[in-house]
C-alpha cells in the first residue's frame, strides 16, 4: 500500500483528505465521528468574533439538483458560519486536537475587516493547539452582505491586507480560501501570496439559485415564500474548480504556492484530478453530506491502489503532474489531426452520435449501410470534435484516432506533417508572429 | 377423478393472482426512464405495431411531464393501458431496445407505458375531444380492442358510433380472455369508460351477428361498418371422446376465471393437461396451477422454437410450476365413466400417457362468425387490404378476425386505428348520411 501520509505546508495528516469547513465540522461530535471514520484532517467550521452567536434561518438551508435517478449532482446552501458560542468551539477544538494529535486541525475564521478583530481571534485560536488557520474569504451568502466572506475575497487588496495581519499576529500557517465569484481567480491568489499566505484553498461555493418552485414561483429552497442565492457545490462544480486550481498552479506569480483543492470531490479519482493539477491535498464536504463519512474508505483505498498501480510512492509525486499539460488555446497544435472511429463490435446502434452530428455539428456520421441501421464516421466530414464520443452511452465504443505523419486528412486533402504549429504563427492570423 | 374448488386459502388465492408485473412507483419510474438512451429513429418505435414514440414518451416521464407522455402513447394507441399490461413486449419494443446489446436488460417499456397511462386514466385526463357531429353513423361489430380503437378514432372525427356486442360486457379478450394476473381489478372496464368518455359512442349488448342482425341490415342503418368480432370458434383436437366431461376449452375457462368474483368457487383437477403452444395455453396452464392444481403439464406438438408463446412466457409458467413437454402429439383420450382419465401422446414413434382430471384444449381459435358470405374470406378469416377494407364497399374489418393478423391486442388496436382513418376519409367523400 502506497504511503498516503500528507505534509501540507508543514501540517501532517495520515492522508490528504480533509473535511472542508462546513456543517460536517461544526462541532466535536461530528469531527470525532469523522476522525473515527478515517479522515485525515478537518477545517473546523468558520468561527466569527466573540459576542452573541449569529442566527441561521429556521427554514431550509440546502437545495439540491438531482439526476433522473435522484443522485445529487449539485447542491447549495445558505447556512452561515457557526451559530455556536466562540468559547464552546474553542474548547472543543482544543479537546479534539488533544485527543487526535495525528490529525490535521485547521480553524476557519471570518471576522469583520478590521485589524483588531483579527488580532483578537487569532490569539484565541493559537491557544487551541490547532495546526493552522483558514481565512474564509469565500462565503457568498449572508456574511458577504455584512462585509465579510466573499465581500473580502472579491477585493484583492483586502485579501492581501487581512492575510498580512494574520501572518503578523500569528505564527500559525495561514491558508486563504478563495471565492470563485470573481472574474480572474489569479488576482485573488496573487493577493494572498503577496500577503504572505502559506497556501490558498479553492474553490469556495458559487453563487447559485437551484430552481423555481413551479407551483408557488418562489425559489428553492425558500423560507416564508422567499429565497436567496446560496453557495453551489457538489459534483457539478468540479470542472470549474479544476480550471481555477490549474490557473493558479500555472500562473507565473503564484507558481509553487501550495493549493488545497476543493470542489465536488466525491471519489479518489476526483482527488487525483485536483492533485495532478497542482493541489497538495484536498478538502471534501458535499460527498460526506450526501453519503456520510464512510466515503473516505473509497477515497483512501482507491488513491492507494492507483498509486501502487502507477508506481507513485507518495502523494507529493503526483502533485502538479498535469499542470504543464494545461496551456492557452493559442498554443494548441493545429497540425494534430484526429478522426472519430466507431468500434462496430461495441456499437449498440442507439444512433445518438449520428443525430447529434447531423443536427448540431458536421454531418459526419452516417446512419445506414446497404439499407440497414449502421453508424459509421465519414472521414471526409469529421473534424474530430469529440461530440459523438461525449454522447455515446457505451464507454470506449467511439474513440478519437490521431492520424499519423504522412496520412492524408480526407477532409482537407492535406498530408499530416507532424510538425508543431499553432495559431500564433498561422497564416490566417493577422496578428501572427514569424515563428 | 379429483376435481375440486377451494383447494387454497383466501391468502393463497390473493397472492397467486396478484399483479404479474407490479406497477412502478414514481421514483422507480424515473430511474427506469433514465435508462432510456433516447435513440435516434428509435428501434422500439419501429417494433411497436401501433408506432408509439417510445423514446419520446419516456423522455417526458423523465422530465415529470406525465400527461405529455400519456398523450403521446394514446394518440397512437388508445388502449395503450391494456397493451402495456398484455403486450408480449419481450418480442416487440423491448426486444428492439439497444440496452439488450449493452447489458442484456431492456428498458422496461411496458411498465413505463403503464405508469404514464394509468396516471392519466386514474385522473380522468382526456387528451382528445370530439369534432362537431358529422351526422355520419358507423356500426362496429364487437367491443374488443379493434372495435374500441376504431370507435375512438371515428368519434374523434365527429362521427356517431354504435358498437354492437354479443356479450354482456365490452372489452373482448381484454375482459374475457387473458390471464387474470395480467389484467387486474376492473382495468378493462375502466379503460372502456375512459375511451367512451369522448362521447358519440353507444354500445348495444347481447346482439349476435347472424341472429339479431346482419351486415345487410347494418348497411341500411349505418354509413359504414367495421367488423371486429374476433374469433369465436375453438379448434378441435379431432379425437374421439373430445366431448366427454373434463375436456374443456381453455378460452371458456379463462373467461370464467376472469369473470369470477370468488376464485375459490372455481373447480380444478389435481392433475391437469393442457394442449397447445400459444399464449392461451400458457395462460390456462399457469392459472390452473395457481388455482391449486397439483400437476399441470403443457404439451406442445412441436419444439420450443416453433412455439408462439415467448421464452419469457414459458419461463414464467415454469416458475409457477407448470411442466412443459415438447414434440408430443395427442392421440387418444382415455375415459372412465364418461370422464377423462388419461391422455395418450405420441412422441418420436413412442406412446405415453399422462393422467388427467381435466384436459384443456388451447390449440387456437377459428373464425366462426355468421357472415353468410357477406365479405370475402382468405385462409378462413376476413380478407382486408392495408387500410383494413374488406371486399365490400362500406365494410372494414380488423383484429383477430382478419387474415394475416398477428393475433395480438396491439395489432388489433392498430387495425382499428387504420380502419377509422380510412372510414373517415370514405365518409367525408361519400354523400351518404344526412
Amino acid at each position: 500500500m502506497a504511503d498516503l501520509t500528507s505534509n501540507f505546508i508543514g501540517i501532517h495528516s495520515p492522508n490528504p483528505f480533509w473535511l472542508a469547513s462546513a456543517p460536517p465540522t461544526d462541532k466535536a461530535y461530528n469531527v470525532v465521528r469523522a476522525f473515527e471514520a478515517g479522515w485525515g484532517g478537518v477545517v473546523w467550521k468558520t468561527l466569527g468574533e466573540d459576542g452573541p452567536p449569529l442566527v441561521n434561518v429556521n427554514g431550509p438551508r440546502y437545495g439540491a439538483w438531482h439526476s433522473g435517478d435522484r443522485r445529487l449532482v449539485g447542491f447549495n446552501n445558505i447556512e452561515l458560519i457557526t451559530d455556536r458560542p466562540l468559547d464552546l468551539n474553542v474548547r472543543e477544538i482544543t479537546q479534539v486536537k488533544k485527543d487526535w494529535p495525528d490529525r490535521a486541525m485547521i480553524v476557519s475564521l471570518m471576522v469583520p475587516c478590521n485589524e483588531d478583530a483579527w488580532k483578537e481571534i487569532l490569539h484565541k485560536i493559537e491557544d487551541t493547539g490547532a495546526d493552522g488557520i483558514e481565512l474564509n474569504f469565500g462565503c457568498p451568502h449572508g456574511m458577504s452582505e455584512r462585509g465579510m466572506g466573499a465581500a473580502v475575497g472579491q477585493v484583492p487588496e483586502y485579501v492581501e491586507m487581512v492575510t498580512r495581519w494574520c501572518k503578523e499576529y500569528s505564527a500559525m500557517p495561514v491558508i486563504v480560501k478563495l471565492t470563485p465569484n470573481i472574474s480572474d481567480i489569479r488576482q485573488s491568489a496573487r493577493a494572498a501570496h503577496n500577503g504572505g499566505a502559506n497556501a490558498v484553498s479553492m474553490i469556495n461555493t458559487i453563487n447559485s439559485i437551484i430552481s423555481v418552485d413551479l407551483d408557488t414561483f418562489s425559489i428553492n429552497p425558500s423560507t416564508g415564500g422567499k429565497g436567496t442565492h446560496g453557495g453551489y457545490c457538489g459534483p457539478a462544480v468540479k470542472p470549474i474548480a479544476l480550471n481555477m486550481v490549474a490557473e493558479v498552479a500555472r500562473d507565473e506569480q503564484t507558481r509553487g504556492l501550495p493549493i488545497s483543492g476543493i470542489g465536488g470531490i466525491t471519489t479518489w479519482r476526483d482527488a487525483v484530478d485536483f492533485i495532478a493539477l497542482g493541489a497538495g491535498n484536498v478538502q471534501v464536504c458535499t460527498a460526506a453530506m450526501t453519503y456520510g463519512f464512510k466515503v473516505i474508505d473509497d477515497m483512501v483505498t482507491g488513491l492507494s491502489d492507483f498509486m501502487d498501480s502507477k508506481g507513485f510512492a507518495s502523494v507529493d509525486e503526483i502533485v502538479g503532474k498535469a499542470v504543464d499539460k494545461v496551456t492557452d488555446w493559442k498554443y494548441l497544435d493545429l497540425n494534430t489531426i484526429v478522426k472519430a472511429q466507431i468500434d462496430q463490435e461495441q456499437c449498440i446502434e442507439c444512433g445518438r452520435c449520428h443525430v447529434v452530428c447531423e443536427d448540431t455539428s458536421h454531418q459526419a456520421i452516417s446512419a445506414t449501410k446497404d439499407g440497414s441501421r449502421h453508424f459509421e464516421v465519414i472521414d471526409e466530414e469529421c473534424v474530430g470534435c469529440n461530440l459523438c464520443v461525449s454522447v455515446c452511452p457505451v464507454e470506449g465504443c467511439i474513440s478519437l484516432r490521431e492520424l499519423s505523419v504522412g496520412e492524408i486528412d480526407k477532409r482537407t486533402g492535406e498530408t499530416v506533417s507532424g510538425e508543431y504549429a499553432n495559431w500564433t504563427t498561422h497564416a490566417n492570423n493577422p496578428m501572427r508572429t514569424n515563428q | 377423478m379429483d376435481i375440486r374448488a377451494a383447494r387454497l386459502t383466501a391468502d393463497e388465492y390473493a397472492h397467486n393472482f396478484s399483479d404479474m408485473h407490479p406497477p412502478l412507483g414514481d421514483t422507480a419510474a424515473l430511474v427506469e426512464a433514465d435508462r432510456c438512451y433516447f435513440c435516434y429513429d428509435a428501434p422500439c418505435t419501429e417494433a411497436c405495431p401501433t408506432g408509439i414514440d417510445v423514446a419520446g414518451f419516456i423522455s417526458m416521464i423523465k422530465s415529470g411531464n406525465n400527461s405529455g407522455a400519456a398523450r403521446l402513447i394514446l394518440q397512437e394507441n388508445i388502449i395503450g393501458g391494456s397493451c402495456a399490461r398484455v403486450c408480449p413486449t419481450e418480442t416487440l419494443c423491448e426486444q428492439a431496445c439497444v440496452r439488450n446489446e449493452q447489458d442484456h436488460r431492456p428498458v422496461s417499456i411496458g411498465l413505463l407505458q403503464r405508469h404514464a397511462v394509468d396516471a392519466a386514466i386514474n385522473a380522468g385526463q382526456q387528451f382528445f375531444s370530439r369534432a362537431p357531429d358529422t351526422g355520419k353513423r358507423v356500426a362496429i361489430v364487437g367491443a374488443g380492442p379493434a372495435g374500441l380503437s376504431c370507435a375512438h378514432g371515428l368519434a374523434r372525427q365527429g362521427h356517431q358510433v354504435t358498437i354492437i356486442e354479443a356479450r354482456e360486457k365490452s372489452g373482448g379478450l381484454n375482459e374475457y380472455g387473458l390471464a387474470a394476473y395480467k389484467m387486474l381489478d376492473d382495468f378493462a372496464s375502466r379503460e372502456i369508460e375512459y375511451i367512451a368518455a369522448i362521447g358519440g359512442i353507444e354500445i348495444r349488448y347481447g346482439q349476435h351477428l347472424g341472429d339479431d342482425f346482419d351486415t345487410g341490415s347494418l348497411l341500411n342503418e349505418f354509413d359504414a361498418i367495421f367488423l371486429g368480432m374476433g374469433l369465436d370458434g375453438v379448434n378441435s383436437l379431432n379425437l374421439a371422446n373430445e366431448e366427454v366431461d373434463g375436456v374443456m376449452s381453455a378460452v371458456d375457462y379463462i373467461s370464467q376465471i376472469r369473470q369470477s368474483g370468488d376464485l375459490s368457487e372455481l373447480p380444478v383437477g389435481r392433475q391437469v393437461v393442457v394442449i397447445g403452444g400459444g399464449m392461451t395455453a400458457i395462460d390456462i396452464a399457469t392459472q390452473v396451477k395457481l388455482l391449486g392444481a397439483d400437476e399441470v403439464t403443457l404439451v406442445y406438438r412441436r419444439g420450443p422454437e416453433a412455439m408462439v408463446a415467448s421464452e419469457e412466457e414459458r419461463e414464467f409458467t415454469q416458475i409457477k410450476g407448470v411442466k412443459i413437454l415438447y414434440n408430443a402429439k395427442p392421440v387418444n383420450i382415455i375415459t372412465v365413466d364418461g370422464h377423462v382419465r388419461e391422455v395418450e401422446f405420441e412422441r418420436k414413434g413412442e406412446t405415453f400417457s399422462l393422467p388427467a382430471d381435466m384436459l384443456f384444449k388451447a390449440i387456437g381459435q377459428n373464425f366462426d362468425a355468421k357472415l353468410d358470405g357477406a365479405v370475402e374470406l382468405e385462409k378462413g378469416r376476413i380478407r382486408v387490404d392495408a387500410q383494413r377494407k374488406t371486399s365490400v364497399a362500406g365494410i372494414w374489418a380488423g383484429g383477430d378476425c382478419v387474415c394475416d393478423g398477428e393475433d395480438l391486442t396491439v395489432a388489433a388496436a392498430q387495425d382499428g386505428k387504420l380502419a377509422a382513418k380510412s372510414i373517415n376519409e370514405y365518409l367525408l367523400k361519400s354523400g351518404r348520411g344526412e
